[in-house]
């Protein structure tokens, strides 16, 4: 049912989103990225498991903590780690900054930061598929926040009215920055709020790559056909806080220890070495390739000139 | 070249329709658009359209404008060029994220790796509904880099400038006054009765061209949307009186022509400005702002602003006629700096 290079190309993906944000943590640290970044730490089975069932031509529309969509959806990472140290070389030519990365050439607009705001969006990627009548699927990424945005409302209806090719994926880490998911919502599951909009929805362990995958590539396939969207509850959890500067506190420390134990990546790599895809030998020689081409990013992106300030005036208009 | 007399309301639909037969990525989506036996919009302008284009060209959408414009952006960024409309201007404010924040940030935010082709049709003006079907809120949208702000009172205006927005590569706000569209029946306002000369053949108008929609000497009047039709009748008085009024049109607020306005009131000395739009941070301030920073030296008198008075709209006549600048308080400014 797995094709061994997918699987590997996974466990790649997954690792070079932790190593990539780990990196990107330490300079920020050094100073050498302005304003503030959200690590995708620890939710990376999420979008590797979503995007692995995507093609190249389906789109994606990303959240204010993008770097993991990005490098899942097969975005440059030299190009994104210029943006986010401020760089004319950036995917955004510096203009976008951590919170809107994209790279429309592998499927991803310019991430939206306002919650919720990105749902109605994709519907209207969906849309344009549908009119144009080709077979492209939008997938949404989108918080436990975001479920409580009238436009995540507004835009999952019309998706469904409209039976669009989207898939609405949830990363349930279950804090809104601080907020604990049941001070929010009073459902058990956010999965059962698809019941409202007549679409089906499902909660999958969101730190199991393969889980998120089957899930994924089923509400895919049923876009795909033209039966309309499906809202994936994937259940994840952070390694840090909400965004640099928050560490944490008003989460409990057993939550957090019971969480570090289900680490997506480790789980990931045992199960394979187990299924006999993987050696320990081979995990460590990508870990090797995966950390050579990360520095290899940071050097691009410090090499990289800061942009023109007049270059500021360009790309408001078409 | 063949020339008919037609309504706003006609001009806006013949627009739309020629565009859509021209270019089959535009589509128009909004509420109670195409429903059969319906109205064809709130003021009848899309009637007709979804029985030739049918409903995935004429899309009716649920009561959710934040939908309405999300949807648009996301088919704009894909290659589609989408019309939305909302059904009064005030509803707009329901989906200022999605222009505001999306629309027109979208393409910045990416460094210009997307379009967003989309035009927004926003139908304005005080017509005795009361606070919330009767704002002219064009002033807001002027002020977000990124957007474009269109609002034409001819039918021959409306149509070429239409054509040019649907055109366009970027999010057109093209507004349209309730009291202008025109014509009888059903679902019409009690308006002016405005017809005008509309060609058969293509033509498209520029944005950033302001039109002089009456010549004169003494004094110049900017104006827009039905308050160019009441600045042209006390224009009339006026005249009797030996005041000689110039009033241009702009036509589209964004981008602003100024050099048309500079060059009349270089020629006037004077500058009023007739707005439906309440006074206080209303469009008519950015072009007072605009003048006195670029062209002070050849004003003989203080701009004026003839506004909307700082209140929500009220819906009694009384009230609301008091509220809204009429051709009395038009007068009295001309004659103020007039002597």
């Amino acid at each position: 049912m797995f094709d061994k290079v997918m699987l590997i190309n996974m466990y790649r993906k997954m690792l070079k989103i932790r190593l990539f944000e780990q990196r990107v943590y330490y300079l920020f640290l050094e100073g050498l990225v302005p304003g503030t970044i959200h690590l995708y730490t620890a939710q990376e089975a999420v979008a590797v498991g979503v995007c692995s069932s995507l093609r190249k031509d389906d789109f994606i529309m990303s959240t204010h903590r993008p770097h993991g969509h990005y490098i899942a959806k097969g975005g440059r990472i030299d190009r994104l780690m210029a943006e986010l140290l401020g760089k004319e070389a950036g995917c955004c030519k510096g203009k976008g900054g951590s919170m809107h990365v994209g790279d429309f050439s592998v499927g991803m607009p310019p991430a939206v930061a306002i919650v919720g705001a990105n749902v109605p969006i994709a519907a209207g990627m969906a849309l344009a598929f549908k009119l144009k009548g080709t077979d492209g699927v939008a997938a949404c990424f989108f918080g436990d926040g975001a479920v409580n945005q009238g436009m995540w409302h507004e835009g999952v209806n019309i998706a469904a009215v409209w039976q669009l090719p989207t898939i609405f994926v949830c990363e349930n880490n279950f804090y809104a920055a601080s907020t604990h998911v049941s001070k929010s919502i009073l459902l058990k599951n956010i999965a059962d709020r698809s019941n409202a909009y007549g679409i089906p929805g499902v909660v999958v362990d969101g730190n199991d790559v393969l889980a998120v995958f089957n899930a994924a590539e089923k509400a895919v396939k049923r876009a795909r056909s033209g039966n309309g969207p499906t809202l994936i509850e994937c259940l994840t959890y952070r390694h840090g806080g909400h965004s640099r500067g928050d560490p944490g506190t008003y989460r409990p420390r057993e939550e957090v220890e019971e969480w570090l134990k289900k680490d997506p990546i480790p789980r990931f790599k045992a199960r394979l070495i187990e299924m006999s895809i993987l050696t320990e030998r081979e995990a460590a020689d990508i870990e090797g390739e995966v950390t050579e081409e990360i520095e290899e990013a940071v050097r691009f992106a410090k090499e990289s000139p800061l942009p023109q300030p007049e270059s500021a005036l360009k790309d408001i208009y078409a | 070249m063949q020339v008919r007399q037609i309504t706003i309301s006609e001009a806006i639909r013949e627009a739309l329709r020629e565009e859509m037969l021209r270019d089959p990525t535009v589509f128009l989506i909004g509420e109670d658009i195409g429903i059969e036996g319906g109205f064809g919009g709130p003021f009848g302008v899309t009637k007709g359209l979804a029985e030739e284009f049918g409903h995935d060209r004429v899309r009716d959408t649920p009561i959710s404008e934040s939908a309405i414009v999300g949807v648009a952006v996301g088919a704009a960024m894909m290659g589609m060029r989408p019309v939305a409309e909302v059904q009064y201007g005030d509803f707009i404010f329901c989906a200022m994220d999605q222009v505001v924040n999306q629309a027109a940030k979208l393409r910045y935010m990416s460094g210009g790796q997307v379009k967003i082709p989309i035009v927004i049709r926003i139908p304005t003006g005080a017509t005795r509904r009361g606070a919330q079907h009767a704002q002219s809120p064009e002033a807001f949208f002027m002020h977000v880099p990124g957007l474009k702000v269109v609002a034409p009172c001819t039918p021959y205006d409306a149509k070429g400038l239409l054509k040019t927005a649907i055109k366009d590569d970027n999010l057109v706000l093209f507004f349209e006054h309730k009291l202008l569209y025109g014509g009888k029946g059903y679902r019409a306002m009690k308006g002016l009765e405005v017809v005008g000369n509309v060609p058969e053949e293509e033509y498209l108008i520029p944005f950033g061209v302001a039109d002089v929609k009456r010549e004169g000497e003494d004094v110049t009047v900017v104006a827009k949307l039905l308050m160019v039709h009441k600045s042209l009748a006390a224009a009339e008085k006026l005249d009797k009186e030996g005041i000689s009024v110039e009033i241009i049109d702009p036509r589209t607020l964004v981008p602003f022509d100024k050099e048309t306005v500079i060059k009349s009131v270089k020629k006037t000395g004077r500058l009023i400005i007739v707005e439906e739009d309440t006074k206080m941070g209303g469009w008519g301030a950015e072009i007072a702002a605009m003048i006195a920073e670029e062209a002070l030296d050849y004003l003989d008198a203080p701009i004026k602003r003839v506004s909307a008075l700082d209140t929500p709209i009220p819906a009694s006549p009384p009230l609301e006629d008091y509220v809204i600048p009429n051709e009395e308080r038009m007068i009295e400014a001309v004659k103020e700096i007039v002597t």
